[in-house]
């Protein structure tokens, strides 16, 4: 592994999901330590219109406040973020997000790609990207954009994903840095400084 | 790779060649619309996007139809139009004349969602719809009133999770994979150009909706076009935004009440 305190102090860690995703979700946000030193953006392809009431769930899983993003809503450390469903997400210069209502990427909107692209420029080294299971394509072309900018890239081992194709996919077209299972990204993401 | 430096020119030549200020839009979207833009339409690098943009008029009506973000419905959030079928109209019936203004329309369906409305509360006779988009050609559309067939089904949905009672085909005649909106509908809307950066108010309007349009623009900006909606909304008049839009923090939230879950506002002073 690499030494994480060579690195740049992390800002942000942006997760993406697809089908399979929530129940990972679900396991890991409970074993995070609250108060972390960076924001968490989570990023999950989900159903047209599906219901705000997400964020109500995912916020039962964790002590740390949760919310689903409104436009413009500024980034802070030891928060996480959700993806409105719908919407692509993007980060501003100044850290804040902004919302974006354009086609559809990888037939999905939120698109990982664009989060994770939009993340890269604005984070650079102090971005990780970590990408669970799914059935599709999104978040590799992203997870390149994390690379190339000195940003960390993670997929969950597809081992252990519901559907493994999304990581399987990253791992065979970019760098990943780690594979992990659960309790490794629990693991790996509380001592993330 | 284009760095925010070559951004930051070309849209000082946008304003200083032709007037079109998008200085002050939100950079990220911004500049993924440009490189996407760059991309489809094969420019070798971006000094050559520049040149053309510069100095070819017909490529910068390309360059505004591309950057900006067109995409729409119709009904798109069902419980937002139930609650204007709820909880607007009935108290905007109560006028003897009605003023909307649908500002960024884009190509209309959301006007025409709400000319529906109105007709099915009795109220579009004594209603008038004003379109506005700073994109001639989306207007074109609205002029048109005509909409992909395809898209029909999944409209009459949110159609019917809005409230609708009919059935939703009576609203227009099929024709060669398009659906074409009844004359009745069309002819309570009034189309015009206005730019939000710019322009100023027109007129006094009991509902303006601005859905999906402000978060293109950053703060500053968010907070002029408020002022000048504020502006435009008679007293006791109506705001609506999309739905994870907000007033909140803005300048003119004292004045304003938000009436329920959905993103409408009551203007109270
Ligand atoms: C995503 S569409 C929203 C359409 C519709 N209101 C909805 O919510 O479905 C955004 C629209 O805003 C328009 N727009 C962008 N900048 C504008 C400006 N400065 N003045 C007026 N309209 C603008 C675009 O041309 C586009 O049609």
């Amino acid at each position: 592994m690499e030494e994480n305190h060579v690195a740049k102090a992390v800002k942000a860690l942006i997760i993406g999901g697809s089908a399979g995703s929530l129940q990972v979700l679900f396991n890991l946000l409970p074993l995070l330590k609250s108060n972390l030193p960076f924001a968490i953006i989570i990023v999950l392809h989900r159903r047209h219109s599906a219901d705000s009431s997400l964020s109500d769930l995912l916020s039962t899983k964790t002590m740390s406040p949760t919310r689903e993003v409104e436009d413009k809503d500024v980034i802070r450390a030891g928060h996480i973020y959700l993806a409105p469903a719908d919407y692509h997400l993007l980060i501003e210069k100044q850290e804040s997000f902004s919302l974006d209502y354009s086609e559809k990427i990888n037939f999905s909107r939120p698109s990982i790609d664009v989060t994770f692209e939009s993340a890269a420029e604005v984070y650079g080294p102090s971005l990780v990207a970590l990408l669970l299971s799914g059935a599709n394509e999104d978040g590799t072309k992203g997870l390149s954009q994390v690379k190339k900018a000195g940003g960390t890239t993670i997929v969950q081992n597809p081992d252990t994903a519901q559907m493994p194709y999304m990581p399987h996919y990253a791992m065979m077209h970019t760098v990943i840095d780690h594979i992990l299972d659960v309790p490794q990204m629990s693991h790996y993401i509380n001592n993330l400084r | 790779m284009i760095e925010d430096e070559d951004v930051e020119l070309l849209l000082t030549d946008l304003l200083d060649i032709y007037g079109y200020d998008f200085t002050s839009y939100s950079k990220a979207s911004l500049k993924r619309r440009i490189v996407r833009l760059v991309s489809i339409d094969k420019f070798p690098s971006f000094a050559e996007f520049r040149y053309k943009v510069r100095t070819d008029e017909s490529y910068l009506k390309r360059f505004v139809e591309e950057i900006t973000v067109n995409v729409t419905e119709m009904f798109r959030d069902p419980s937002f139009y139930k609650s204007l079928r709820d909880d607007i109209l009935p108290v905007l019936g109560t006028k003897p004349f009605i003023r909307i203004w649908h500002a960024g329309c884009s190509t209309g369906e959301e006007v025409f969602s709400m000319a529906i409305l109105l007709k099915e509360a009795g109220l579009l006779r004594k209603s008038l719809l004003y379109a506005t988009d700073l994109n001639p050609s989306v207007l074109e559309k609205v002029r048109k009133g005509i909409f992909p067939l395809q898209q029909m089904k999944q409209y009459s949905e949110s159609y019917i999770e809005s409230g609708g009672l009919k059935d939703f085909s009576e609203y227009y005649t099929a024709n060669y994979g398009q659906a074409k909106f009844n004359k009745e509908l069309s002819e309570k809307i009034i189309i015009s150009t206005h730019n939000l950066v710019s322009d100023s108010s027109f007129n006094e309007f009991d509902l303006i909706l601005c859905r999906n349009v402000l978060i293109y623009f950053d703060k500053d900006l968010q907070d002029r076009v408020l002022k000048l909606f504020d502006a435009s909304l008679g007293t006791l008049g109506y705001l609506a935004l999309g739905t994870k839009e907000t007033l909140k923090f803005s300048v003119i939230q004292n004045k304003f009440k938000q009436l329920n879950r959905e993103k409408i506002w009551k203007k109270i002073m």
